[in-house]
């Protein structure tokens, strides 16, 4: 007969009870008429282009939790949205967010009854900000995510959109702030000066911002070796590290890099 | 077979994915009537505890769910439900178990809320809903309030600035926080064990 393994008596109780909340690891997914579009290079999968089976393979490696970039132009992007968070809701046993193309309380209420845990806003919250409220009230703060997109200009922080190529006239700061106070459950920012740079993330900016915040911050932009996602959880104490590239093209395998975190005394759930 | 407790509050979709991966057999619970239909029971919920309270007794589920003598599983709000009273609208609930669901204090505690992501559960006493998971095991939390933690049901604790109910047991009641369909492993671990509970 099985019986619990329940070892926490021989475990120095102050040791366990100091960190129990892990730093979150996420791979982002960039999809196209439903298929993955940047390169991926795991050797046993069977279709590289399949977001629910790039999906899976990510969570049997132990990413935390998934965001899904839906890039799609056409028409059908709804069609082909919901029908991807179906599968992954079906397929996959870790949380996960869906983005692009949001702009209308129908469009997030169909992902969530597709099984999507949250919605990531971006151009659609700086156009009407009102709409972080409506969404909040509607579903719960949980389930919005306002993604950011920030650049130095001349000295100041500022929201870009269009993948950085339309400046607002919006300072970073002020406008985490402000939705922050309009319900968003969670940021993540962005910084478009390190992103494909690989030269690691922008951690005095993440830091500056996280030390004022009171939802969580999921760090974007920059990461290219193992190093950077000790650097940021380090000295900015961000609650979570997303990256693309470097996850896909395999050049860091999150098992190791979830090795190298806990070694570093980062909280990681392995 | 699961009857799933379906009283509007929240998306339901990642619950039934998970059990069908598992295998797990469920129906849905639409009428009073249905009750009869199930060995045991499964509340969801997300969002708003007080409005949760107001649609499970506007379905008219509340003097039944109270008298269930087969195993019942509250998930996150559904968990909350089962206690006496809510700081979430200030909401009194079924007082199924004696305890208070409370806010997070994020002045004193300078926490960040929502509780979001994946916290360490420590189990307090041995229980077959935990059967075969490691105390210490992560779960996926997302939640701004919680349960105190009472050493007489708190039966798996987790610690966010402060100790709180992970899981819950009063008798057939059983109640967990965290989100066991997005809990990889351990929450479908969990999942199964509460298939097999007399």
């Amino acid at each position: 007969m099985n019986s619990i393994k329940n070892t926490f008596s021989s475990v120095p109780l102050e040791v366990e009870e100091r960190n129990t909340f892990a730093k979150r690891i996420i791979p982002c997914l960039d999809v196209k008429d439903g298929r993955t579009v940047k390169g991926v290079n795991f050797v046993n999968l069977r279709d590289a282009g399949d977001p629910v089976e790039l999906a899976w393979q990510y969570s049997q490696q132990g990413a935390d939790e998934l965001i899904f970039l839906d890039i799609t132009a056409t028409h059908e992007r709804r069609k082909t949205m919901i029908e991807l968070v179906k599968s992954v809701a079906r397929q996959i046993n870790i949380p996960f967010t869906i983005g692009g193309g949001i702009n209308e309380l129908t469009d997030a209420d169909a992902l969530l009854n597709a099984g999507a845990d949250k919605i990531s806003i971006n151009s659609a919250a700086v156009r009407n900000p009102a709409f972080i409220n409506q969404l909040a009230e509607a579903f719960g703060k949980q389930f919005v995510v306002v993604a950011v997109d920030t650049k130095n200009n001349s000295e100041k922080n500022i929201v870009f959109l269009n993948g950085g190529r339309i400046a607002t006239g919006l300072e970073t700061e002020q406008w985490i702030k402000e939705a922050e106070d309009r319900g968003a459950g969670e940021i993540l920012l962005t910084s478009m000066d390190h992103d494909g740079t690989q030269n690691g993330f922008d951690c005095d900016l993440l830091k500056e911002i996280n030390d004022n915040l009171s939802i969580p911050l999921i760090a974007s932009g920059g990461a290219g070796a193992i190093q950077h996602f000790i650097d940021v959880f380090q000295q900015s104490n961000v609650d979570a590290a997303l990256a693309a590239s470097v996850f896909h093209y395999g050049e860091i395998r999150i098992p190791l890099l979830k090795e190298e975190l806990k070694r570093n005394k980062v909280e990681v759930r392995l | 077979m699961i009857g799933i407790v379906n009283y509007g509050a929240g998306n339901i979709f990642s619950l039934t994915a998970a059990l069908d991966r598992q295998g797990i057999l469920y129906g849905m619970i639409d009428t009073v009537a249905d009750f009869d239909h199930y060995d045991r029971y499964i509340i969801p919920g997300v969002g708003h505890a007080g409005t949760a309270m107001q649609k499970l007794q506007e379905k008219g589920f509340v003097p039944i769910i109270k008298s269930l003598k087969k195993p019942v599983l509250g998930i996150c709000v559904g968990m909350q439900l089962l206690t006496s009273f809510s700081e979430e609208g200030n909401a009194t609930l079924t007082s199924i178990i004696p305890m208070d669901t409370l806010h997070f204090n994020t002045e004193h505690l300078k926490l960040k809320v929502p509780h979001m992501g994946w916290n360490k559960v420590r189990l307090e006493t041995e229980n077959e809903l935990f059967k075969n998971i490691e105390t210490h095991s992560f779960f996926y939390f997302v939640h701004s309030y919680f349960i105190e933690f009472n050493p007489n049901f708190t039966i798996a604790s987790a610690n966010y600035g402060i100790k709180f109910s992970a899981a819950v047991k009063r008798d057939n009641y059983y109640g967990v926080q965290f989100h066991p369909e997005k809990s990889g492993g351990a929450g479908e671990q969990l999942l199964k064990n509460f298939t097999y509970l007399n």
